[in-house]
């Protein structure tokens, strides 16, 4: 049994990791995401790379969703701003470490635009203007050709560093890896300002919080430009290792992915999007590999089921977890742990 | 369009839009019912549609059955099914978060678009024509039959709806119950019963919808994603009025009909969503959706 952890300082209150345990473990984490690329295999790389970037993604929208309440069903949309956002620079010759927080400008200006009406309607109603944000965006994305290069899509150069470039899967993990660390970090930290705080305060009762002082507009639009921000870095990050930008790739089911992670490993926790986003990455391959492994043992009609089979696992893990554990992953989390903090004395 | 507006034309694809309207007023009409009845918007409509449109091609085609038969089958099929996802999915989730219930709405149509998928295959299949296709001709404007026809069996249902609402025991005690549970608990209405009634019926007007639709296009897994643009006509109407939906069905029918005809075909699907944000934006509850009025 763990015994409790008394903060004796103001320092020590106010830490982000606040016990000892942690920071080694986090400093033991850092060091094997540094060596990931060299001993995993590149396909494990590659699977690092689009987690990395479904990270970022999903952190922005529970920033949004969860700690803010306001459902966003035009993520993906946000991502695809980015992305074009991150090949037009590329082509104006901005180099990447400019073209990223620019991408995530962009989507931050448009989403600030999506979060107005936000103010008025909230709820499904606000869902909806996402969703024909999201439809907007798209039809956009695939009409305005001299920018985006229409169905056909647009190409990303990679990203170049004095000549270096970041092309391939092991060195993009390296621009990957340290910004997913960041924004994490960043996301993590903002709740404990004065601006998660109002955020959180939105979400409970934005009425009260109205009463509280705290300025609806103000905040519902800086967590909408906060989250779209992430999302456009993602997009950004989904550019340089894609190497393409098309319409499809942002539609309404990458949307319904990012909210199906965040609901999977909690709303309004880092570490339920950690969870999440990273389980909801993994299914589809664990779903590939059984089917594989169908195919292996004589069942030659598996692969026909490997589409539809992903989307009942989808659903079903969507309506899951909704019905039996709706504080996701995290809560799953933080019952194991209790558990064995108190071990033997409760259990 | 150079020089003066061509004016035969813009009747004949006004006539044509609104009568199309009627399908989307009745999709609309599935939306409403759920929303009235249980406060919730069902994300699922379309894979309602979709599921209802292969039982029909399954009983009549496959199983060559007469229509009638088929579509009694289907009816009972998709009405179950209304049924168990009320009780396994919904019910569990009263009193959730707004994002718990659309997410899980959302949750049900992929398992049922997966599944579709996996019993039927994902290639196009064809619905006999239900519908005649003799054209009615107006003096100069013609008008194709299965749209006619689509439209007033819209309006006949709608219509028959309406009343049931309005005049039958169910459909008074599901107002009650909707509009305060608590209170139509105490004055001894089964509120569990009258939300199951809701789901069923919200499953068959998607089935009949979905079978209409099928019939007039074709029949894939992804019929369904017409009701997302539908969507925008039950938030222009008020998410709680049938005469919304029905009003806000025609408009929305009128103006993609106009957009086709002078703007071009690819703008068609922008209609209802750029509809939505300005409706939004000006008058959020809708045309005749009953305003929230929120206390602390």
């Amino acid at each position: 049994m763990r015994i409790g952890d008394f903060h004796a300082s103001y320092r020590h209150d106010e830490a982000l990791f606040d016990t000892r345990a942690q920071r080694v473990w986090l400093g033991l984490l850092l060091a094997a995401l540094a060596a990931f690329p060299f001993v995993g295999g590149s396909y494990l790389t590659y699977l690092a790379c689009l987690l990395g970037i479904h990270l970022i993604a999903a952190a922005g929208l529970n920033v949004m969703t969860g700690y803010t309440g306001l459902i966003s069903l035009g993520h993906a949309a946000f991502m695809g701003v980015g992305c074009y956002a991150v090949a037009v620079a590329e082509r104006a010759g901005i180099p990447f470490f400019l073209a990223l927080p620019l991408a995530g400008a962009a989507s931050a200006a448009i989403g600030l635009v999506v979060g107005i009406p936000s103010l008025r309607i909230k709820g499904l109603y606000f869902a909806v203007a996402t969703l024909a944000a999201q439809f907007v965006l798209g039809f956009v994305f695939r009409e305005w050709e001299s920018v985006t290069g229409g169905v056909r899509g647009a190409n990303v150069p990679a990203a170049s560093l004095f000549g270096f470039e970041l092309a391939g899967d092991r060195r993009v993990y390296f621009l990957i890896a340290p910004l997913a660390v960041l924004m994490l970090l960043g996301a993590r930290n903002l709740f404990r300002t004065r601006v998660g705080r109002a955020f959180i305060a939105i979400r409970d009762r934005d009425i009260s919080a109205e009463v509280l002082g705290i300025s609806l507009f103000r905040y519902k639009l800086a967590a909408f430009a906060i989250g779209s921000f992430y999302a456009g870095v993602a997009g950004g990050l989904w550019g340089y290792f894609f190497r393409v930008a098309t319409p499809e790739l942002f539609g309404l089911p990458l949307s319904v992915f990012y909210l199906a992670a965040i609901i999977v490993g909690g709303l309004g926790s880092i570490l339920g999007t950690i969870l999440g986003a990273t389980f909801m990455t993994l299914i589809p391959e664990f779903l590939r590999a059984l089917v594989g492994w169908a195919e292996a043992f004589g069942l030659e009609q598996a692969g026909v089921y490997l589409a539809p089979l992903r989307q009942v696992v989808f659903g079903l893990l969507i309506v899951g977890f909704l019905v039996f554990e709706p504080h996701g992953l995290a809560e799953m989390w933080r019952r194991t742990r209790r558990f064995f903090h108190l071990w033997p004395f409760r259990t | 369009m150079s020089g003066a507006i061509d004016w035969l034309l813009l009747a004949e694809f006004s006539l044509v839009g609104l009568l199309s309207g009627g399908v989307l007023a009745l999709i609309a009409l599935g939306f409403v019912l759920v929303y009235k009845g249980t406060r919730v918007i069902n994300f699922a409509l379309g894979e309602f549609m979709m599921v209802g449109a292969y039982l029909f091609w399954t009983a009549n085609v496959f199983l060559a059955l007469p229509w009638w038969a088929a579509l009694a089958l289907t009816l009972a099929g998709v009405a179950a099914l209304g049924a168990l996802v009320e009780r396994f999915v919904l019910r569990p989730l009263a009193g959730q978060p707004v994002i718990s219930i659309v997410m899980a709405t959302i949750g049900l149509g992929a398992v049922l678009h997966g599944l579709a998928e996996a019993v039927w295959g994902g290639a196009n299949l064809s619905l006999p024509e239900l519908l005649p296709r003799k054209p009615l001709l107006l003096g100069e404007i013609l008008l194709p039959g299965q749209v006619l026809w689509s439209f007033a069996l819209a309006v006949a249902l709608i219509a028959a709806f309406t009343a049931y609402f309005r005049w039958s025991k169910d459909g008074v005690s599901m107002r009650a119950a909707a509009s305060d549970p608590v209170t139509a608990y105490a004055m001894g209405i089964d509120v569990r019963r009258t939300q199951r009634l809701t789901w069923m019926f919200a499953g068959v007007t998607g089935a009949v919808a979905g079978i209409i639709v099928a019939s007039m296009t074709s029949l894939s897994p992804s019929l369904g994603t017409v009701a997302l643009g539908v969507l925008a006509v039950v938030i222009l109407g008020g998410l709680d009025s049938i005469a919304g939906a029905i009003v806000a069905g025609l408009i929305v029918g009128l103006l993609e009909s106009l957009t086709v005809a002078f703007v071009g075909g690819q703008a068609r699907d922008l209609v209802p969503y750029l509809v939505v944000l300005v409706i939004l934006m000006v008058r959020p509850y809708g045309l005749f959706g009953t305003r929230d009025i929120e206390r602390l």
